[in-house]
């Protein structure tokens, strides 16, 4: 089974490359015209050189002896030059990387243990009070993350100053492994990480209630409570149960809480990915956007080779199967 | 048996309404907005007043009939992208889940790639390399969207297929000699209505979320009024940290006005797939009346059975 993910993940990757590839290369017109028409003729050789390298334009080659050098290059780490920043590619996205995945790293297991005891409380309880945290949940789920993103640093830092806002740590300490960084790091990511818990917490909830009210129906909860069990140790029994098929839709998830979270960097200056990606789009800095793309997405591949994994030793039916 | 009744609870009612209200707006909200979206004939940063419902933006403009005329485009969008991306994965998945070996694993492969590949970033790439004349079409930009939306469906409706493909009434279809487009299309498809349904609300809610995101980063066209090119203007002028809240809060809010009520939808139509889970849609009032217990008892769902047609809230009761 997790050979069967591993290939996909293969597949999809080549699919990703393959796509960056083909894009610049079937849009219309003379690109590396239109853009130096854009930098109003302040560009430099390494800018048009850049340029013509991203689009596969002056190259004199066929397509395929294209696509075989592109792979070349992708394999020793070299994404071209950004056309705004003149510098490599791999090297802008190396100090903007570690940002976003730790933001989107803590965000989604904290998202995940939030929704999933919420959700467990939810089904067990069904039809009491606690069920009208649903429509709740579902209300903050359906705000773009970038405008719940927007009220939440206008609300709590701009006006009531609970939070420090905009950037990853305070100006006034330098970076390190001190204490004094790693809790203005910790501060400065509060209110990033509490949106996108907040926009992404009602699917765990949802799933995890909807999978407890089909459990409890369950003969094995029925025995447990007739053996008398604690109310605690039932709830654990069935909770049990009913958590795989959220952990089998982890690896989904973390799709989706990337795209957010990109956009939740944007709106607090957060020094990701996300800010970056914004940054390269105005700039039509096509060199930085493929790259961008690219580190995305290998980096969401290998979070849902995670997942796989963590569902692998939970579910000790797929080791079975894959024995058999 | 014979209708399909949709559970009325008060969710889905809600969920409806909302809804119903906004595809009203789509039609005539362009009809209703007082002025000319861009005009910039008004003061500038103006208050929320009886003139002005919602005020006025930076450049002097009617933000309330901003909101109105831009809930059509908003709506296009997600319409057409929830419709593609549905038909799309309806035929991948029904084909998948229906023909079996060869062809269900590489249309399933397929969708399994699309799910892996992160949308936005993808979404994004294509956009850029998008010409000016596409940005600005919602055709173009909605069937983008669809592309990158179909896969989830797709996956659903497979194994709902696969779990169709051996019932009684598909067996006999082909022991009579019906062929396979016809068996999808008539036998197998009507069963998964509801599977369907649901599909559709999610796309359409993913894909308004989708199409507000592009805008709202300026991907498409800035003269094309919806609700995501508002924000991108009341970002690009700082409206946030001025706190002019009735620049930026009214398009927020109607985006996740809808989309509650897309996922209200949902709701019931969840209930109606897993009876398991009407229940909980049951009021107080209807548990005591009924004399069923507060807490619902393990290993039993309660159901209101009444004489009265009128309180059946239970959907499809045989």
């Amino acid at each position: 089974m997790l050979l069967r993910r591993l290939s996909l993940y293969l597949v999809t990757a080549w699919v990703a490359i393959t796509v960056n590839f083909l894009l610049p290369r079937m849009m219309p017109g003379n690109p590396v015209q239109q853009l130096i028409g854009k930098l109003t003729g302040q560009v430099t050789v390494q800018q048009v050189r850049a340029i013509e390298l991203a689009f596969g334009i002056g190259l004199h080659q066929n397509l395929w002896d294209q696509y075989i050098g592109y792979w070349h290059q992708l394999l020793v780490g070299n994404l071209g030059v950004s056309i705004t920043l003149s510098t490599p590619v791999s090297s802008v996205l190396q100090s903007a990387v570690p940002w976003t995945i730790g933001l989107i790293g803590v965000s989604t297991i904290l998202s995940f243990l939030v929704g999933t005891v919420t959700g467990t409380l939810l089904g067990w309880f069904r039809g009491s009070r606690l069920d009208s945290l649903i429509p709740v949940a579902t209300f903050f789920q359906a705000v773009p993350y970038f405008f719940l993103g927007t009220v939440v640093l206008l609300v709590f830092g701009s006006n009531l100053h609970w939070f420090p806002v905009l950037g990853a740590y305070s100006q006034s300490v330098t970076p390190g492994w001190h204490w004094d960084f790693v809790f203005s790091l910790v501060r400065y990511g509060e209110l990033p990480v509490i949106t996108i818990v907040l926009s992404s917490v009602a699917g765990w909830m949802l799933g995890m209630r909807n999978m407890m009210i089909t459990m409890i129906a369950e003969d094995f909860v029925l025995m447990a409570v007739a053996k008398g069990l604690p109310r605690r140790k039932v709830i654990m029994h069935a909770a049990r149960n009913a958590v795989l098929p959220s952990v089998a839709n982890l690896s989904l998830a973390i799709g989706l809480v990337v795209s957010g979270a990109l956009l939740v960097e944007l709106v607090f200056n957060y020094p990701g990915v996300g800010d970056l990606l914004l940054q390269a789009v105005l700039n039509e800095d096509y060199p930085l956007i493929q790259g961008i793309f690219l580190v995305i997405t290998m980096t969401v591949l290998a979070a849902n080779l995670l997942a796989d994994v963590f569902y692998f030793v939970l579910d000790p039916r797929t080791r079975t199967e894959a024995a058999v | 048996m014979s209708a399909v009744r949709v559970p009325r609870s008060p969710k889905v009612l809600i969920g409806a309404g909302l809804v119903a209200f906004f595809a009203v707006l789509t039609v005539v909200g362009p009809w209703l907005a007082p002025d000319n979206p861009n005009a910039t004939n008004f003061t500038a940063n103006l208050r929320p007043s009886s003139s002005h419902w919602l005020g006025t933006t930076a450049l002097g403009q009617d933000i309330w009939s901003q909101l109105l005329v831009g809930a059509r485009a908003t709506m296009i969008v997600a319409i057409v992208a929830g419709v593609v991306a549905t038909l799309l994965s309806m035929i991948i998945g029904v084909a998948a889940g229906y023909l079996g070996g060869k062809p269900d694993e590489g249309l399933s492969l397929l969708s399994n790639v699309f799910l892996a590949i992160p949308g936005l970033p993808l979404l994004i790439v294509i956009d850029s390399y998008l010409p000016a004349g596409g940005r600005s079409n919602s055709f173009v930009i909605g069937l983008i969207i669809s592309l990158t939306g179909w896969a989830w469906g797709a996956r659903v409706l497979r194994a709902q297929t696969m779990s169709l493909r051996n019932r009684d009434f598909v067996e006999a279809a082909r022991i009579v000699g019906e062929s396979r487009l016809r068996i999808m299309m008539f036998e197998i498809a009507p069963n998964l209505l509801p599977v369907l349904a649901s599909s559709l609300l999610f796309t359409v809610l993913y894909s308004i979320g989708a199409y507000v995101t592009l805008a709202y980063v300026g991907l498409t066209s800035t003269a094309v009024w919806n609700w995501g090119t508002m924000l991108y203007w009341a970002q690009a002028n700082n409206a946030p940290l001025a706190n002019q809240w009735w620049w930026f809060v009214p398009p927020g809010v109607c985006i996740a006005l809808i989309g509650t009520g897309l996922a209200l939808m949902n709701f019931g139509i969840d209930e109606f797939i897993n009876p398991r889970l009407r229940s909980a849609g049951l009021s107080g009032r209807i548990r005591r009346t009924s004399g069923l217990p507060r807490r619902p008892r393990l290993g039993f769902t309660p159901v209101a059975r009444t004489a009265t047609p009128r309180a059946t809230w239970e959907a499809g009761s045989r």
